[in-house]
């Protein structure tokens, strides 16, 4: 057994919550979906960005947030439709204030991933692709997040908690869940799902700055090479 | 002789504030801009053309070659994308070389730019990374300050403007055709090939997609000669490249080293397998090519050598499996990632992904039937090959290689459970609690 | 009559390529693509996303074919599908039919479309005409090795009211979408969601509710979609298929109707490649049941003591021939616009021959100075040769639109002309109020033109040769604007078209049904003309005099001028002064009315016939080409309904004249006997017709303002009535003002406005249009609730608006 079922029965797929209507979308974000669309050749290329915007607006993609797409870039809330439910990043429903990913293809797995999302999801009391009841967590099983020397990996708000263990992965939730500071092994200090989303949008926090350079995984080969005094060779003509 | 590791493009990423202009100008940085702007954009090509620069975003075609493709005779404009999807399970090089070394890539966008006549470029970011954007971003916005991006570049007279553009979670959206897709606001699906990306890409304008490392090699070429790259690597296969290690290693990491290096010299330098236990398969360049053995271990990590071994050198992402892992159990999780990635385009892939994932959820749980693995390879046949994108071959990749180097695992399965053959457990870096880890 | 003759078409060399399939040798036009050429040898290769009208996909991957050669030597390592792989010199392809590889290959899709698919053919719509079903027995294997469990979804949902989609029957092949997208530019349905549980999905508060949504479920490859009006109803081997002319519009659309026992249960887009291709619009598909209902006629009625009652067919026609006799040429005949080709002329003679008048009109609709003249000059005896086509306007290199909007008024147009815009870089200059959605979707330019300030903006028009300006009927409504159109054509080297809006129309002006006109476009006024056509029909004189038009028909009846009115297929309503007709039919002498229904007419009518519903009779339409387009009898029975021709030839044999004709067959064959006449047409001709000027309101109760105004495709029409869900994907009537026009009123978006003319008020939501002329309103003229016409106001007159709904 993979850890998971097998779904066949979608009783709630082609669509994004139509039940909940309620939205924060305001003046302020129809002028930023309209600054978006303004960055490109073509205004529809900012949709992907128009809808992480939204999400950080209203923590997910809300009907409001589809029609205001639609609205700005002058197709059709099906198009939109269409765009929001074909990537795994965009939420139907609520996250919770913390993202929690733990990564579970093949290596990560493997190496321990089965086991941290067994762990997290027991102690979050909620399944992949739920949310807590007091909207602290949400949590989803991922797939590959281009950091598998760092394996086994978790992610918080998409940033990068690396070479997790049982006992990390423990304190990390406690952590959060007490607002404590939390830092990402090799990004910022840990803020929320919404203001990583208006990052990704495109509106910068910031935060550039903080944390390293590179992990440690990343240095290795170049620390091997300073070690036994390798190089490439000096540039010749050019 | 060229050393065993070349470090060029993560030569400064131990450097203290290695993303930030100051530092990457204190290194030499944008140098290799200004010279390209005193030279022709076909003599920058040029350069590229002769260096043998392959694609390292996984089909590695020459990169100088890609860039002529863009017809000059065409009113359009043209574009550039950077395909930072970096999405292929075990796939880690450009995630980090972003992090650390933004300012390389923005210094490549400017060459390959001004190199195709193109005004505009965009770097694709997957989106899962928050702080590889940032870190991108404000590069982006440095350099524009330093007057390295936006009008006149350098009093050259060139303008460029470069926009960073998140993804939202699809691996499909890593192939250049979806990623055009998804970079116009549309579902990530790929387009019908001709017309080729070079005619008609991006707006159905010329467009050029290169891959992270690609772009970001291309200022050390510009500094330091084609035949300085050529130095490095073998007759085919030319120049540096980033290999990435993990999983059952000791000490898993980026290692860069001319292309022809060999797994066993890698493994050497990473100390070996984890500690008391031996290789038993692994990846030459993520999980959609085809798996090795330890009997593979001297093969060059190249085009040639991988092709010659029956697989791809592609990412160059060297998952490692010890003997403790269940290679039915690898499988099946990359078929589900093949499934749940697969953009649904079209039936073989779609259809096929789903079929062979509930096959091999049999296998894992010993409950497959006799002959299930001639019928799982028959309908892998019915796959492979007839799928609209690349993807679903990658997919069944896996499936048939596995097979071939270890059917008798398969067919275990036709009777045992793989967590009994293989507790998962042992296979953890952690000790995993009896009540959790399914079947530990 | 002036005569413009295409331009000189040169000859194009079609470059082709020879290749072989199967070991044929094929020569095809370059660019054609492999499973096309292999379609011309007879060779079928499998298919389920390939549709050659919409953009290759290549996405079920049902096709695939083996290529050992492209034609350079190399072949394909892998096998290629063969909807997305154009031919090349001296390639050689191998289908299932030689290829083991392309056999394998199709036979591992199939299996791989079915393991997901349900085993429900024997309840599902399409069993019978399937092509999954098809092709599983003609290239699947014989089983499925499939053992694990099929995705599945909730019950079927709903794309529209009148469009059902089952998820899991559906292939994913996209046509749907793509048909959507490319050909009716009506992105309501999308892919949505991806990999396994990708499926075809709405945006729940945004239905499908496209004019062209019947066409999705035509092409789709299994039965997936289903229309909420056939669902269900039938199986396709119990069906008997005919091909017809669609009734509703101009166009000509040729259709497929098929029936069981005696009753139509679907009608479907034919094949006419030069016409509607294989598409048709939702009107035409669904819009067929309107004579069920209970008011339909079935036996004649006669008026005795101000009752109507049934009576026999001879006491009937004993009674019309007394009243008909008694009121002799003090008569008029309205033939309302939808009749055959067959039976308008059986009503032009009939007047002429039998009445012995020329007061005979088909026109119930507004009609404007000067139109009769433009249709007796620029439209009538022009052949399909002469004219333009939609092949002209698809090659055109602008074309311009006045007084018409195509999506509405012409469907088919529309869809020519989206083509056009897409494939071929058409440029369309639209002359209206404001820029509507159809136009939006053609990319039109638009001139923002007044209602009836027309002609003004098409002298200003920058035209060039091989434009062309199409010109709706409502154009004659504004001063000048028809032969401003003819002026600025000629002065370009452009041509024009004049675009009707009902199927009889064009028919009707070539059947004789102006009051300036004989049969095959002989005016009235010429006396050699008028012996042409007596000696042709054998009778002694025709009446000399040009006739009365439809509103100088009511005029006199009213004064006392005109006895007996023969009327058929006419709603009063639809006259731009519904008052003045109903008075005037309820003041007339003697009124004859031949109907299929109950209506205001036959209400007030002293004989009604009962006639033929269209699946009835055959005859033909003249589309606005002028081409012809056959009607056939779809339902034969025993004791056929009379047809109006029948009807007509006992009034006449009863009156002691035959008609000479009681078929169809014999009215078409007479009409093409006479021929079309060939002498030049006198300009006073046609001067003696009325028309009517620009309406000032009195009323001056609110804002003044010109009326914009037209119908929208789905509205009022009584055509339409039955067809519930078709209805239900109606535009919902709004009124259009400017966003200026909007703050003088102080009326928000949504809010309703009341307009108001002498003859009454309607009160209507208000869409505040970017870019709509000043000083102007639009409504739509014939929608359920508000029947604008009834206001007595038509394009182009004043009209008072008012903030607020009125008591
Ligand atoms: C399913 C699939 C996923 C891919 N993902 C990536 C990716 O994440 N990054 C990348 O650079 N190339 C990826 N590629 C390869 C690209 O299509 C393309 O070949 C590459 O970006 C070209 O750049 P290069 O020539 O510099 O290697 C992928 C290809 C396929 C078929
Ligand atoms: S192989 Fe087909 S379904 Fe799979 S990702 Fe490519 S196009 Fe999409
Ligand atoms: S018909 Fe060729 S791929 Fe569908």
């Amino acid at each position: 057994m993979s850890g998971h079922e097998f779904q066949s029965f979608f009783p709630e797929s082609g669509t994004v919550d139509m039940t909940d209507t309620t939205t924060n979308i305001d003046d302020t974000t129809f002028a930023e979906l309209r600054q978006l669309a303004s960055r490109y050749p073509e205004a529809r290329s900012a949709l992907l960005p128009m809808l992480h915007l939204v999400q950080s607006v209203d923590g997910r993609i809300s009907p409001a947030g589809i029609e205001a797409c639609a609205e700005v870039l002058g197709i059709t809330a099906a198009q939109v439709s269409g765009v929001a439910t074909f990537y795994t990043m965009y939420r139907r429903r609520p996250g919770g204030k913390h993202h929690i990913g733990v990564c579970t293809t093949a290596l990560c797995a493997v190496m321990g991933g089965d086991a941290l999302l067994e762990q997290v999801s027991e102690k979050l009391g909620i399944q992949p692709d739920e949310t807590t009841p007091d909207g602290k967590f949400s949590l989803e099983r991922l797939e590959c997040n281009a950091a598998c020397d760092f394996a086994p990996v978790m992610m918080v708000n998409w940033e990068f908690m690396d070479n997790m263990t049982p006992d990390k992965a423990q304190k990390l939730i406690d952590d959060l869940a007490a607002d404590a500071e939390v830092k990402s092994t090799r990004g910022a200090t840990i803020t929320s799902w919404r203001e990583a989303e208006r990052v990704l949008a495109g509106f910068p926090d910031g935060r550039a700055d903080e944390g390293p350079s590179a992990g440690e995984a990343s240095l290795l080969g170049k620390s091997i090479a300073d070690e036994k005094g390798w190089a490439a060779p000096k540039g010749g003509k050019s | 002789m060229v050393d065993k590791l070349t470090p060029v493009l993560s030569a400064n990423w131990g450097t203290d504030n290695s993303w930030k202009l100051a530092t990457h100008q204190a290194a030499g940085g944008y140098q290799a801009v200004a010279k390209a702007l005193k030279m022709t954009p076909a003599a920058v090509t040029d350069v590229v053309k002769d260096s043998g620069l392959r694609g390292r975003g996984g089909a590695g075609f020459p990169t100088g070659m890609k860039w002529s493709f863009v017809p000059k005779d065409n009113p359009n404009p043209k574009y550039l994308v950077v395909n930072a999807d970096e999405s292929e399970p075990g796939t880690c090089k450009d995630m980090p070389l972003l992090l650390a070394s933004p300012h390389t890539l923005v210094e490549g966008m400017i060459i390959a730019s001004y190199a195709i006549n193109c005004h505009t470029a965009f770097v694709y970011i997957r989106g899962e990374v928050l702080h590889v954007h940032r870190r991108m971003q404000q590069a982006v916005a440095e350099a524009y300050a330093a007057g390295y991006l936006g009008k006149n570049i350098l009093g050259s007279g060139y303008d460029l403007d470069i926009v960073v553009h998140a993804g939202a979670g699809a691996y499909i959206c890593g192939e250049e055709t979806a990623l055009l897709d998804s970079l116009e606001g549309r579902r990530g699906q790929p387009r019908l090939r001709p017309p080729f990306p070079a005619v008609a890409g991006l707006y159905a304008s010329p467009t050029v997609i290169n891959n992270v490392e690609s772009i970001a090699s291309v200022p050390s070429i510009l500094n330091n000669g084609a035949e300085w790259f050529g130095s490095m690597g073998t007759e085919k296969s030319k120049g540096y490249t980033l290999y990435s290690l993990s999983g059952h290693v000791a000490r898993p990491g980026q290692f860069e080293a001319p292309l022809g290096i060999t797994l066993r010299e890698l493994l050497d330098l990473a100390g070996g397998v984890r500690e008391g236990h031996e290789l038993k398969f692994w990846t030459p360049g993520g999980s959609s090519t085809p798996i090795l053995t330890a009997e593979h271990l001297d093969v060059p990590l190249d085009y040639e050598g991988m092709a010659g071994a029956g697989t791809m050198l592609g990412t160059k992402a060297l998952q490692i499996f010890d003997e403790t892992t269940s290679v039915v159990r690898t499988t099946l999780r990359w078929t589900e990632f093949y499934k749940h990635e697969s953009c649904g385009k079209c039936t073989p892939c779609r259809e096929g992904n789903w079929w062979m994932v509930q096959m091999l959820r049999k296998f894992e749980a010993g409950q497959a039937a006799v002959g299930d693995v001639d019928k799982l390879l028959d309908v892998a046949s019915n796959i492979g090959g007839k799928s609209f994108c690349a993807l679903a071959d990658g997919a069944v990749a896996c499936v048939t290689s596995a097979i071939r180097h270890f059917r008798s695992e398969f067919e275990d399965g036709y009777s045992t459970p793989a967590w009994e053959l293989f507790p998962y457990g042992r296979s953890a870096l952690f000790e995993v609690p009896e009540t959790q880890g399914a079947h530990a | 009559m002036s005569v413009v003759t295409k331009p000189e078409q040169g000859a194009v060399v079609v470059e082709t390529v020879t290749l072989t399939i199967d070991g044929i040798e094929v020569t095809v036009p370059k660019g054609t693509l492999a499973i096309r050429a292999a379609e011309t040898v007879g060779i079928a290769i499998p298919r389920f996303c390939d549709h050659p009208l919409l953009d290759p996909q290549g996405a079920c991957r049902q096709c695939m074919v083996e290529i050992p050669d492209m034609g350079n030597g190399r072949g394909f390592p892998k096998p290629q599908a063969s909807c997305t792989i154009e031919v090349a010199p001296g390639m050689q392809i191998k289908t299932q039919r030689t290829s083991e590889v392309a056999e394998k290959a199709q036979r591992g899709m199939l299996e791989l479309l079915l393991i997901n698919h349900p085993l429900d053919c024997p309840i599902c719509d399409k069993g019978g005409e399937c092509p999954l079903q098809n092709q599983a027995m003609s290239n699947g294997g014989g089983t499925s090795r499939y053992d694990g469990v099929k995705r599945t979804f909730p019950k079927p949902v709903s794309l529209s009211a009148q469009i059902l989609l089952d998820r899991e029957r559906c292939v994913l092949c996209a046509r749907c979408t793509r048909f959507s997208e490319q050909i009716a530019g009506d992105p309501f349905i999308a892919l949505v969601e991806r990999g396994a549980l990708q499926q075809i999905g709405r945006y729940a508060d945004q239905p499908y509710d496209s004019y062209f949504s019947g066409n999705v479920v035509q092409i789709c490859p299994v039965g997936a979609l289903t229309s909420a009006a056939y669902r269900f109803t039938s199986r396709p081997f119990d069906l008997v298929s005919t091909s017809v002319t669609c009734e509703h519009c101009a166009s000509g659309c040729q259709l497929r109707a098929d029936h069981r026992h005696g009753v139509v249960r679907r009608r479907l887009a034919g094949e006419a490649p030069q016409v509607n291709e294989e598409w048709n619009c939702d009107k035409g598909r669904f819009a067929f049941v309107s004579g069920r209902g209970d008011d339909r006629l079935s036996t004649p009625l006669v008026r005795e003591d101000g009752e109507l009652r049934p009576a026999s067919w001879p006491e009937a026609i004993d009674a019309a021939v007394a009243g008909l006799t008694a009121a002799g040429n003090s008569s008029g005949v309205l033939t309302g616009g939808r009749l055959t080709m067959e039976d308008a002329y059986g009503y032009a003679k009939f007047a002429r021959a039998i009445l012995g008048t020329n007061n005979i009109d088909f026109r119930a609709r507004p009609i404007g100075v000067g139109e009769a003249a433009f249709l007796a000059q620029e439209v009538a005896g022009r052949t399909l040769a002469q004219a333009v086509t939609y092949t002209d306007l698809e090659n055109a290199g602008q074309v311009v639109l006045v007084g018409f909007e195509p999506e509405e008024e012409s469907p088919i147009i529309f869809l020519r002309l989206r083509k056009a815009v897409r494939k071929k870089g058409l440029s369309v200059t639209a002359l209206a109020a404001f820029l509507s959605n159809g136009n939006a979707k053609l990319k039109a330019k638009l001139v923002a033109t007044v209602p009836g300030a027309e002609a003004d903006a098409v002298a200003d028009l920058k035209l060039a040769a091989g434009d062309v300006i199409l010109v709706g009927e409502r154009a004659a409504l504004a001063p000048g604007a028809l032969s401003a159109v003819v002026e600025a054509a000629a002065k370009a080297g452009a041509r024009f078209a004049w675009v009707p809006r009902r199927a009889g129309e064009r028919g009707a002006i070539e059947a004789g049904c102006l009051p300036t006109l004989l049969p095959g476009a002989r005016p009235v006024a010429d006396v050699a003309a008028r012996v042409d056509v007596a000696s042709h029909w054998g009778s002694e004189t025709l009446p000399p005099l040009e006739g009365l038009d439809a509103p100088s028909m009511f005029a006199a009846v009213t004064a006392g001028e005109l006895e007996a009115l023969v009327i058929a297929g006419v709603e009063l309503s639809d006259f731009a002064d519904a008052n003045a007709a109903r008075e005037a039919v309820a003041a007339a002498e003697f009124v004859v009315s031949l109907e299929t229904r109950f209506s205001e007419v036959t209400e007030l009518a002293d004989v009604v016939f009962p006639v033929a519903l269209i699946e009835e009779r055959a005859g033909t339409f003249l589309n606005w080409e002028h081409r012809v387009g056959r009607v056939n009898t779809v339902v034969k029975q025993v004791n056929a309904p009379m047809t109006d021709l029948r009807v007509l030839a006992a009034l006449a044999d009863a009156m002691g004249t035959p008609l000479g004709v009681r078929t169809s067959g014999q009215a078409r064959a007479e009409l093409a006997e006479l021929g079309t006449w060939d002498q030049p047409i006198k300009a006073e001709a046609a001067s003696r017709t009325r028309g009517r000027a620009a309406k000032k309101s009195k009323s001056a109760d609110g804002e003044l303002v010109k009326l914009a105004t037209w119908r929208m495709l789905l509205d009022g029409g009584r055509g339409q009535d039955g067809e519930v869900a078709l209805a239900a994907t109606a535009k919902p009537s709004v009124a259009r003002i400017s966003p200026t026009l909007a703050s003088t009123l102080g009326v928000g978006d949504g809010e309703v406005i009341t307009i108001t003319s002498d003859a009454g008020w309607y009160s209507l939501a208000v869409s505040i249009t970017e870019g709509m002329t000043e000083g102007t309103v639009w409504v739509p003229m014939n929608s359920p609730g508000t029947p604008i016409g009834e206001l007595g106001v038509v394009h182009g007159d004043d009209v008072a608006l008012s903030l607020g709904g009125a008591e």
